[in-house]
């Protein structure tokens, strides 16, 4: 049995909730197991928000906040800079050979976080999501997609095609979700003419998002879990 | 204490309803719950809990649901709101409060509609009182509890301490442990409370996020089948206005005569409630394959829980494994009626049985410790609460502590 623990710790609003069930969504697209849940408290945009989604090769029943994770996404620079995560440190639990992607241009992490992370030979990478989602999606909505695409990229845990279906189910059909999270989707719905315009600029995102990561992964001598 | 309920042979008849096999406005064909479980084929979805919530009342012929939003449910009851809006179910409407919403539940279900609501935490507790009313006046609504936090401050995570405050209201008590268990915990649920001879409400509980908010992989029968309808004529007293001859509940009511006979009437129809329930099992036992499930049960470590404790367990067992350490695992899935005599049996060989809560009661472990011999057996735990999670490493922590074994310190940081 082999299993991968992805925890994301975002901001209220940021989508870390969207970004783990699209990743379960793909994986469950793929043929493996996964389940995905969130963590938060009253929905308030801006409050730390955490979700965990786990993919494995046999049928997963583990559910709740994901306190051994072998990848963790900061979607947030204040999950760090401000402690807004729901463990601290923000990588408390992390699995030996683990990795970490925060949306960030500049190193957060003090001289004891990467000594601490270098002995338990977690990878770091530093990806301006954000960045890539004004670029590309043209608004900071699309942050999510930028991540989700970096963790495909260096653990190649799903597919791009499997993400892409994803995808369509998720914005592709109407969807109905908290009051919250729909408002959310609306906004972003108001910034393309069509819904095929907000699919392509997602998947796009995804996908620069996959290739830069897949890129820096090569670099590195990673040996993370692998599952299948 | 309980006869065991022989299995073989053994099927409920869901309906002999005059619908059987005509369709309703929506085109959907009037089934019997065995065939839409037992026939039909079951295709794998990928839902959240609230989905799969929205999934069985789509075909479940409900005729009213009240809602009132409270986390984890709101989605639930705004999904059931959409059902209404496409045909699925004949009344919806938001009440004034959980209070308000159980009372006009009841309403409905007097009306002779069939009547599914949802509620959580605070909500259920606010509500309280409708429930044993809901079990006197034997109306079968079906509450689907998410379960959340009830104590200040607050909290909107799943902790199972409202359950405690339900078991003794007179419902039924089902505790589903994951989204699939929920689906069809629902739809067994209506034909379960429905029978004459039990015909009391239930309580259909899981918890909340860690199912509700939760994507898993559920199969479903095709929504092109549903169930009955609710038939009141099946409804084995005469339906009650409250102020109708015989009865005349609210307008007469007995305890007004202060006399023995007053006592007494309340007496017994209290514990016509009470035999209602266990009546159910004979219902319960073929639809839900039994109350409990076992695995391998022959072990001398047992683990016994209910909702995501038993999830969690699973896990447990599978780390426990690769330490060559053996555990069997007894999943209870109806709180009320309680299977004494089958956890009895399950648990004859075990000489250490483990009941992991999300609640800082402990209330299924007293259970199980009234109901068993020698019950020094039992350990009380291990124990979350709040809304915190159970990591399975933590239940094998407790159980090598609990047995003297040498518990080797975590790599972790923090």
């Amino acid at each position: 049995m082999s299993r991968m623990n992805i925890r994301i710790s975002g901001l209220g609003g940021q989508g870390a909730v969207t970004a783990a069930h699209l990743l379960a969504m793909a994986a469950n697209k793929d043929g493996k197991f996964s389940i995905s849940n969130p963590f938060f408290g009253a929905e308030k945009r801006g409050a730390p928000a955490e979700s965990y989604c786990r993919i494995g090769t046999e049928r997963i029943y583990d559910r709740g906040e994901l306190v051994f994770p072998d990848v963790i996404m900061v979607f947030h620079p204040q999950v760090i800079t401000m402690q807004k995560s729901y463990t601290a440190p923000f990588y408390s639990g992390i699995k030996e050979n683990g990795l970490i992607i925060i949306n960030t241009s500049a190193d957060l992490l003090s001289d004891e976080d990467h000594k601490r992370l270098e002995d338990l030979n977690v990878a770091v990478l530093d990806h301006d999501a954000t960045k890539l989602a004004l670029e590309i999606g043209r608004t900071e909505l699309s942050t999510n997609m930028a991540m989700i695409g970096a963790c495909a990229g260096i653990t190649k845990i799903v597919s791009l095609e499997a993400l892409d279906a994803a995808l369509q189910d998720r914005f592709g059909k109407r969807y109905v979700a908290s009051g919250g999270t729909a408002t959310l989707d609306e906004a972003i719905k108001k910034k393309y003419a069509k819904k095929e315009m907000l699919l392509k600029a997602n998947m796009d995102t995804i996908i620069k998002g996959y290739e830069i990561a897949s890129e820096w992964a090569e670099k590195q001598d990673l040996h993370l879990v692998e599952v299948g | 204490m309980n006869k065991q309920v022989e299995l073989k042979n053994k099927r409920v008849i869901a309906s002999n309803h005059v619908k059987l096999g005509q369709k309703n406005q929506k085109g959907q064909t009037y089934t019997d719950i065995n065939d839409i479980f037992y026939k039909a084929k079951q295709t794998p979805n990928f839902l959240t809990g609230s989905e799969v919530i929205r999934a069985a009342i789509k075909v479940a012929s409900v005729g009213t649901s009240v809602a009132y939003p409270i986390t984890p449910q709101s989605e639930a009851a705004a999904l059931i709101g959409e059902l209404y809006a496409e045909g699925y179910v004949d009344e919806y409407f938001r009440g004034e409060s959980e209070f308000a919403v159980m009372g006009q539940c009841a309403g409905a279900a007097f009306g002779g509609h069939r009547v599914f609501t949802t509620t959580a935490g605070p909500g259920t507790l606010r509500a309280m009182e409708n429930f044993p009313m809901w079990a006197g006046a034997r109306l079968p609504i079906q509450v689907c509890v998410t379960c959340r936090g009830i104590n200040s401050p607050l909290s909107i995570q799943p902790d199972t301490l409202e359950m405690y405050y339900l078991l003794e209201t007179g419902m039924l008590i089902w505790h589903a442990e994951t989204a699939q268990d929920l689906f069809d915990f629902i739809l067994k649920g209506f034909i379960v409370a429905e029978q004459p001879d039990v015909h009391v409400p239930i309580a259909v509980c899981c918890d909340g996020f860690f199912v509700t908010h939760t994507k898993d992989t559920v199969d479903l029968p095709p929504d092109d089948l549903c169930l009955t309808p609710y038939d009141p004529y099946r409804n084995p007293q005469p339906v009650m206005d409250m102020e109708t001859a015989p009865i005349r509940m609210m307008r007469d009511p007995f305890i007004m005569k202060s006399n023995y006979i007053s006592y007494a009437t309340h007496a017994s129809w209290q514990q016509e409630v009470k035999a209602a329930v266990e009546r159910s099992r004979k219902h319960t036992i073929p639809l839900l394959d039994g109350l409990i499930d076992e695995e391998n049960t022959d072990r001398e470590i047992l683990i016994v829980g209910s909702g995501t404790a038993v999830s969690q367990a699973r896990e447990a067992i599978r780390l426990l494994e690769e330490e060559g350490i053996k555990a069997g695992l007894v999943k209870i899935k109806t709180i009320r009626p309680f299977p004494y005599e089958e956890v009895r049996q399950a648990t004859k060989n075990a000489k250490h049985i483990f009941v992991p809560e999300f609640n800082l009661a402990g209330w299924l472990a007293r259970e199980i410790k009234a109901n068993i011999p020698d019950n020094e057996r039992v350990y009380v735990g291990p124990h979350v609460a709040g809304g915190m999670t159970m990591p399975s490493e933590v239940i094998v922590e407790e159980i090598k502590k609990h047995l003297g074994m040498e518990v080797a310190t975590r790599g972790t940081l923090g």
